[in-house]
């Protein structure tokens, strides 16, 4: 069969995707637009400057802290040789598969005033009252960015990763053979090439911590997600709740454009991949111990310690928080979650592969309107998807009155709007892993695959796609677990009777009982364990 | 070309031939608290019943479903979640004669919009150790330079805190309201932070001395192993006994407008407000009983008779908004 489209066809896949996923998008914009009874100024002279600088706070404390803990790991698991370096390779991806709902609660439970920790000060050394001695308040902002962090930080660890390992490794071999020191090499010459896999994946974090809710609001530090939330639910006006969601897409947009702007013009590709382990840094001596350390520091702080107090809380109350459902909502989760990842891989490919062929300058376009979703915290994602699906649905009722079929809420009332509305939240995350590899291949490739006679899809199917492999299981792997993960979408949008593993946690977890919710926590964690391992053995293959 | 069209979507979506009897419910109360409820109404009638379980965002998603909409009844969790989905003009009327000879008159709506199916107090949690009982305590008192950073609430912007700052403003007004609430704020302990259990907690551990929280979370922490230390370390308190009563919180239940099975639903509901479940809410759950007469659980009983606000839930409602608004305004949870 011989497949070709011609270039306008490619463009119009890409707009047909960037459009299509940014429908939700422009419903809640035109909601925005609506009047409303000055509930917008009321917050606007009272509390919204807090609320603003608390995201602002909350987004750039997440980035640092995930920059800190994220490039070192990468780089060290990357390119150095220390005790347990290929264990802390695939387990420091594990906190992904922790929801950051999940930790929030752990860590308080743990480090509350009334929690274990600081009882076991108060009875060691005599304190009476909290007027007695210092201890740090875990819920403040600075405790929700820490907690944000612990999870988050796998994204860039991940991405910056991947993005090491297919860099030529002659450059930093060069570096060295010039005399630098590795933490030199690592700042002039890894950090550099990698700038557009740092960025992608500092994008994705701010976006999520941005759009995060259940942790801000548990311990209670308002940011515009709050506003957004309590205008919505408390002055039961959307139109200011989509007005503030603007302000939220206008923070993006201008970070987003900030980076465009900043991106030096010239572009390096990669010739061939060629990392092995005869060429790793080999760390002795204090050095190798220090970076196992770190390495252990964070796997315990942002994995273990989480999942062994749910496994403590699971065996304490098994009886009552065990359900024979669960292998249902196992499967129900996972089986949204592959969808969702088999059509966002193609969707990021195909809008990808365009911005590579295509030329002029809103090639860019597609993507970025493709990518709004996820800034977007998830209720009103739900929202917003809810707006344009209950539309649809009405309008085909209409038309097919007085047929023998009644479709009733085709879209609206199915897995349907489940799937179309991850689709929408995590497309981001799907073209930042998938992009940031792309750029990595050189456009000659292409040139000599077309001169060679073979034309745009073959070039992508058989030149781009092997290339391409660690990115896409990168994106795959991410955006499978955040499927498994995601709350407030999966609440309100499912069909009736429709239980996941999240949302059957949250029934407790909203109750705040976590100990009754354990069990399905770690089943939550253990399946996002599944993909991980399969994936990372992919990785390893033929590196 | 639209016969076709009917067809393959009729064979792609081949929706489950819709059981016969059933009702579907949008429900804002956790499905652990109502499913024994439900159970027991299928067991006894046979007809299956159908939840999607969300905190937020329910009463939208049955606005924008309009008259499509597969949902019955909308299960809330307070009063003001009834009175908006009346307001939004989502309901329909329960007309049923069991359900008016069960529920006295102030505990649903004149026209039938909506119906409560139990009752909560907001009570006072005083630390018996450091305080001790307080049988004359008033809401108004929380204001007072006596209790200086030793009052534990959560959210004020949550809908039980809300639900008492508009019956505040209701029986004092806007003014005086936001005084008390300016007063109530320097009198916090800390920041607002975590549900009712947490403040109980806290007063255990002795970061603060007065705790504000619905009295069943009172009873269920009683029956938690690991809570019933908390429980036990404070007195419940009925506030405003000596004047106009304690401030109640309901949860409730609204017949959908667009309700597909209504016949079944005004079974649930009537099913619902009579002794039997009535008495598995109490028991179960530790809440009040709207229906007169039925028994309440042991523990909540031996907390002893109480005065409550007779003033009607729709007219406390109206001063929701402003609550907010007051909330903001004094910046309580920043």
């Amino acid at each position: 069969m011989q497949l070709s489209f011609s270039l306008s066809k490619w463009q119009s896949f890409a707009w047909l995707i960037g459009l299509s996923l940014s429908v939700p998008l422009m419903f809640l914009i035109f909601e925005s637009l609506q009047p409303d009874s000055e509930v917008f100024a009321h917050l606007w002279d009272t509390v919204l400057w807090d609320y603003v600088r608390n995201t602002m706070l909350l987004i750039v404390g997440v980035c640092t802290l995930c920059a800190l803990i994220a490039l070192p790991l990468g780089w060290l698991t990357a390119y150095c040789e220390f005790p347990g370096r290929r264990f802390f390779e695939w387990s420091l991806m594990l906190p992904l598969a922790m929801p950051t709902y999940l930790i929030a609660y752990v860590y308080t439970d743990l480090l509350d005033y009334a929690g274990p920790v600081q009882i076991a000060l108060r009875e060691w050394f005599g304190w009476q009252s909290p007027d007695d001695y210092w201890f740090f308040d875990i819920r403040t902002l600075s405790g929700a960015i820490v907690m944000i962090a612990l999870v988050l930080y796998p994204y860039l660890f991940l991405i910056f990763r991947t993005a090491l390992r297919e860099q030529s490794f002659k450059l930093v071999q060069a570096s060295q053979l010039m005399g630098k020191s590795p933490s030199q090499s690592f700042f002039k010459v890894s950090l550099p090439l990698s700038r557009g896999a740092i960025v992608a994946g500092l994008a994705l974090i701010a976006m999520e911590s941005m759009a995060d809710f259940a942790t801000v609001h548990y311990f209670a530090v308002s940011t515009l997600t709050t506003a957004v939330y309590d205008t919505w639910l408390g002055y039961y006006s959307l139109t200011a709740a989509a007005k503030i969601s603007g302000i939220m897409l206008l923070f993006l947009f201008l970070a987003l454009t900030l980076e465009r702007v900043s991106r030096p013009t010239q572009v390096v590709h990669e010739r061939q991949s060629s990392v092995n382990s005869t060429t790793l840094y080999h760390l002795k001596g204090a050095q190798a111990w220090l970076a196992s350390a770190f390495c252990w520091l964070i796997l315990i702080a942002a994995f273990i310690v989480p999942t062994w107090v749910l496994a403590d809380y699971a065996i304490d109350y098994f009886e009552q928080a065990w359900n024979d459902d669960f292998f249902l909502y196992a499967w129900q989760s996972l089986k949204i979650a592959l969808w969702v990842s088999v059509v966002l891989i193609i969707m990021s490919m195909l809008v990808v592969f365009n911005q590579r062929v295509s030329s002029g300058k809103r090639v860019t376009l597609p993507g970025k309107l493709a990518s709004t979703g996820y800034a977007l915290p998830g209720t009103v994602l739900a929202i917003a998807v809810l707006i344009p699906l209950t539309l649809l649905d009405d309008k085909l009722n209409t038309w097919l009155e007085g047929s023998s079929f009644e479709p009733g809420l085709l879209f609206s009332g199915t897995i349907f709007a489940l799937v179309f509305a991850y689709v929408v939240r995590f497309y981001a995350i799907a073209q930042g892993a998938v992009e940031s590899s792309y750029q990595r291949i050189s456009p000659s490739l292409d040139m000599a695959s077309f001169s060679l006679g073979r034309n745009r899809f073959k070039t992508m199917l058989s030149i781009h796609l092997p290339l391409l492999r660690r990115g896409i299981l990168t994106a795959a792997l991410l955006v499978f677990i955040e499927c498994m993960k995601e709350l407030p979408a999966a609440l309100l949008l499912r069909p009736f009777n429709y239980e996941t593993l999240a949302t059957h946690v949250f029934q407790y977890v909203s109750d705040e009982q976590l100990e009754l919710a354990s069990v399905s926590a770690l089943f939550i964690v253990l399946v996002g364990l599944i993909p991980l391992y399969v994936v990372n053995r992919s990785m390893e293959q033929r590196s | 070309m639209k016969k076709a069209l009917v067809t393959i979507l009729a064979t792609l979506t081949c929706l489950p031939a819709m059981a016969a009897e059933e009702v579907n419910i949008y429900s804002f109360r956790q499905p652990f608290l109502i499913q024994p409820i439900l159970d027991d109404f299928t067991k006894q009638t046979g007809i299956k019943t159908n939840v999607v379980f969300a905190k937020k965002g329910l009463i939208e998603r049955v606005k924008r479903e309009g008259k499509h909409s597969r949902a019955d009844l909308v299960l809330t969790s307070n009063f003001s979640a009834l009175i908006q989905l009346e307001d939004e003009n989502l309901t329909q009327a329960i007309n049923s004669e069991t359900v008016t000879k069960n529920i006295p008159a102030n505990f649903r709506d004149p026209e039938g919009q909506w119906v409560a199916l139990t009752k909560r107090v907001r009570n006072v949690y005083s630390a018996k150790d450091r305080v001790g009982k307080l049988d004359a305590l008033t809401y108004e008192a929380l204001a007072d330079e006596q209790y200086r950073g030793k009052i534990c609430t959560r959210s004020g912007k949550h809908p039980y805190n809300l639900g008492l700052v508009a019956s505040m403003i209701a029986h004092h007004g806007e003014a005086k309201t936001k005084e008390w609430l300016e007063g109530v704020k320097k009198n916090l302990a800390r920041k607002p932070q975590g549900n009712d259990r947490a403040q109980v907690k806290a007063v255990k551990e002795g970061l603060c001395d007065l705790a504000i929280g619905n009295s069943y979370y009172f009873g269920k922490m009683m029956e938690d192993e690991k809570q019933k230390a908390w429980a036990e370390a404070v007195y419940i308190n009925f506030p405003n006994q000596q004047d106009r009563g304690s401030h109640i919180n309901v949860s409730g239940v609204v017949l959908t407008k667009h309700a597909k099975n209504t016949e079944n639903a005004l079974k649930l509901i009537e099913f619902m407000t009579d002794n039997k479940a009535q008495n598995m809410y109490a028991s179960m759950n530790m809440e009040y009983p709207v229906k007169p007469g039925v028994e309440l659980s042991k523990l909540v009983a031996s907390w002893g008779e109480f005065k409550e606000d007779s003033l009607p839930l729709s007219e406390i409602s109206k001063y929701r908004p402003l609550a907010l608004k007051l909330i903001d305004e004094v910046k309580f949870d920043l």
